[in-house]
């Protein structure tokens, strides 16, 4: 475990290499609820992974498992192949940036970035040259007098990555780090977290809430609900093509229509609408229904082009026709919300590259889009977003 | 907390007493003035009286005193009862240092096991000390004189010789003021150990420390203002203390609050009293300083 081992790490997905963490078939009950319910989870080696979902989806409750702070209720959890599920977190070659920070209040910085250190018992000059140098990459030089106390937000999230990353572990989990920073700071520690990751090579479990930190920063990512991974895979995979209604809603925006399937077979099946229009889905985009052909197609707003009533669509793309309710301009753009003919509401976002004529309110348009960025996905169960669950106590 | 409340209300209390800027002015003194007359009456008065009496010469006849400023009388004082400074000196460390021991890990589990309950078991701990604190030592009297349950069941299983005895002794004053004093030291340290983020502990352990080296790098520094404070709260009085070993004490164990209480009360002797009660002030106050100098509490405070 050199420095020099661990030096480049490339920023592509990282399928095939090896495995860091494994969790199989992980249930955690809290009080008869399940927190976390059968996960299977691989991380794998020099990777950002995030685990994205809203309060109470199990993702802490995934993080601290990883961590030692709490023991399933049943399955295994493996790191670099080995069985650690019932091993106490001192034992693990695992480390935490918690939610806040958790700095020793009675240390200065340089004692708490060496705490990990010093438990290991490295020689004295060592502590101070790996120390030094943590401080060095997450910025924060000659702070080693200082006190927790005496440090901004930002500054106490450097150092308490500073302090579990000095330890190169297998694994850094991320709890929330950036939830108690300010939205113009957070986007700041967001490249800078993604260069610090690459510069050290350490592999990184990331949970948060917020959708755009885990798409800026991941190499992958899984969006959980109710103690299930209900999407896995590259930001971009999972957002083009997501698995289920609630990945399409929670990560970024989707307008999505019911409808039935009506043919399958060849490269695209047909959805048709209660209007009878139809649409066309990519066929590998087509969730398996098992037997039933309800289905809710979406698509991305900004994937719509706006244009005239009386506009053709082009070969290849989807069409639908309705009249825009409202029409807000956002300065890098102009959202629209357009009533289309099967009572649907649909949400188009539209560049602001210089178009002549926007359409204004009670205009009637054509929405086309290609038909390879239509996804469909099975309706949820009970129909509504989950993400306002009572979470889960720490 | 709706913040734009809470500024808005400030913002009127504000206007209110710009109404009326006499009473702004005098508001803190008028609001201190019933304490401030408290603390002058009946501490820093009799204090004067006694540090001025310390310095009078006394007719064992009469009972008048005279000023003489006799600062010989001090050093007299100490030279005469210096045995019973360092019995209790040595008492009150013992007693101190049991009850910080034994309430440590009270304190600790209520604190962080406690739950729900944890007035509950605050309130349990504190129930033996709603009763007096002459009759409490006087059952403690009960309880380890030769004839009650403990003494009677260890003699008659043999486990210690018939002539065994403990009431008298200075284990008993010990036990007597580590007892009475217990909840002046559980308490603060409840304090303490309650406002310890139980998130650093996890930290600790995902750092490598194990249990007993998370508590002695965490746990334990991070309660260092809790023991300095239960070390006040018990040690001072514990030093001063003579109903325990009045009633428990024998004869070669006088401490130093029974001599002063027999100056005042037996021997009429007003000066020697006061005296020593001066340098029992003087002691203590000194024994405060270095054990803050020792311990820092300069760096404690940085992160209260």
């Amino acid at each position: 475990m050199t420095d020099s081992a661990r030096a480049h790490v490339p920023e592509s997905v990282a399928k095939g290499r090896e495995v860091v963490a494994c969790l199989e078939h992980v249930t955690k009950i809290f009080d008869d609820a399940p927190a976390v319910d059968d996960l299977n989870l691989e991380i794998y080696e020099g990777e950002f992974f995030s685990l994205l979902g809203p309060s109470g989806c199990g993702k802490t409750t995934s993080l601290r498992m990883l961590g030692g702070f709490e023991e399933p209720t049943s399955g295994r959890i493996l790191l670099g192949g080995r069985d650690v599920t019932y091993q106490a977190p001192y034992h693990r070659d695992v480390n935490t940036v918690f939610q806040s920070y958790a700095l020793f209040p009675h240390l200065n910085v340089f004692e708490n970035v060496a705490f990990g250190l010093r438990r290991r018992h490295l020689e004295k000059a060592e502590v101070a040259r790996r120390v030094g140098s943590l401080l060095e990459i997450v910025d924060l030089p000659n702070f080693e007098k200082r006190r927790a106390a005496q440090l901004s937000g930002g500054q106490q999230q450097r150092v308490a990555l500073a302090r579990a990353l000095v330890n190169e572990p297998k694994l850094l989990l991320l709890d929330e780090p950036m939830s108690a920073l300010d939205a113009k700071l957070r986007r700041q520690m967001q490249i800078e977290l993604k260069r610090i990751q690459t510069q050290v090579g350490i592999t990184f479990l990331y949970v948060t809430h917020d959708q755009e930190e885990a798409m800026t920063m991941s190499d992958r990512l899984a969006v959980m609900r109710a103690g299930k991974i209900e999407g896995i895979g590259s930001p971009r995979d999972v957002y083009d093509s997501p698995s289920t209604e609630f990945v399409a809603t929670f990560l970024g925006a989707s307008n999505l229509l019911t409808g039935e399937i009506t043919s399958t077979g060849g490269p695209f099946a047909t959805v048709t609408m209660s209007d009878a229009s139809t649409l066309s889905v990519p066929s590998d985009r087509v969730p398996d229904t098992g037997g039933a052909t309800n289905v809710k197609v979406g698509v991305r707003p900004e994937k719509i082009s706006i244009g005239a009533a009386n506009a053709s669509t082009p070969p290849g793309h989807n069409a639908l026709r309705g009249q825009v309710r409202v029409s807000t301009f956002t300065g890098v753009g102009n959202q629209y919300l357009v009533d289309t003919a099967s009572g649907v509401e649909l949400t188009v976002y539209a560049q602001n590259i210089g178009q002549e004529s926007a359409p204004r309110s009670g205009d009637n348009v054509t929405l086309t889009w290609p038909a390879e960025h239509t996804f469909a996905v099975r309706p949820m169960r009970g129909g509504r977003r989950d993400d306002e669950e009572p979470s889960e106590g720490e | 907390m709706d913040e734009s409340v809470l500024t808005d209300h400030s913002r009127g209390v504000k206007k209110e007493r710009h109404s009326s800027g006499w009473g702004k002015k005098l508001a803190p003194y008028l609001l201190s003035l019933p304490s401030g007359l408290w603390l002058l009456l009946l501490f820093i008065v009799p204090l004067g009286i006694l540090l001025i009496q310390s310095l009078e010469t006394c007719s064992p006849a009469t009972g008048a005193c005279v000023m003489t400023w006799s600062w010989g009388e001090l050093p007299h004082q100490v030279s005469l009862y210096h045995q019973q400074f360092i019995t209790s000196l040595i008492f009150a460390a013992v007693a101190t240092l049991i009850d910080l021991v034994i309430s440590f890990p009270i304190a600790y589990w209520i604190a962080f096991y406690g739950g729900r309950r944890k007035n509950f078991f605050l309130i349990m701990l504190l129930v033996p000390f709603f009763v007096s604190f002459i009759i409490r030592t006087i059952v403690w009297e009960f309880i380890l004189s030769n004839n009650g349950f403990i003494l009677t069941f260890l003699r008659n299983q043999h486990l210690v010789p018939s002539g065994f005895h403990v009431l008298g002794t200075s284990y008993a004053v010990i036990a007597g003021l580590a007892y009475n004093y217990l909840p002046f030291t559980a308490l603060p340290l409840y304090v303490a150990i309650e406002r310890i983020d139980r998130r650093v502990l996890d930290a600790a352990y995902d750092l490598y420390a194990n249990r007993r080296e998370a508590f002695l790098r965490v746990i334990l520094p991070l309660s260092m203002p809790g023991i300095f404070a239960a070390f006040l709260l018990t040690f001072i009085p514990a030093f001063g203390d003579y109903v325990n070993q009045e009633i428990l004490g024998g004869t070669s164990n006088t401490m130093i609050g029974t001599v002063i209480q027999n100056s005042f009360l037996v021997n009429f002797d007003y000066a020697g009293g006061a005296s020593l009660s001066v340098v029992l002030l003087a002691v203590a106050l000194l024994g405060i300083w270095l054990y803050a100098r020792l311990l820092g509490t300069s760096t404690i405070n940085e992160y209260l």
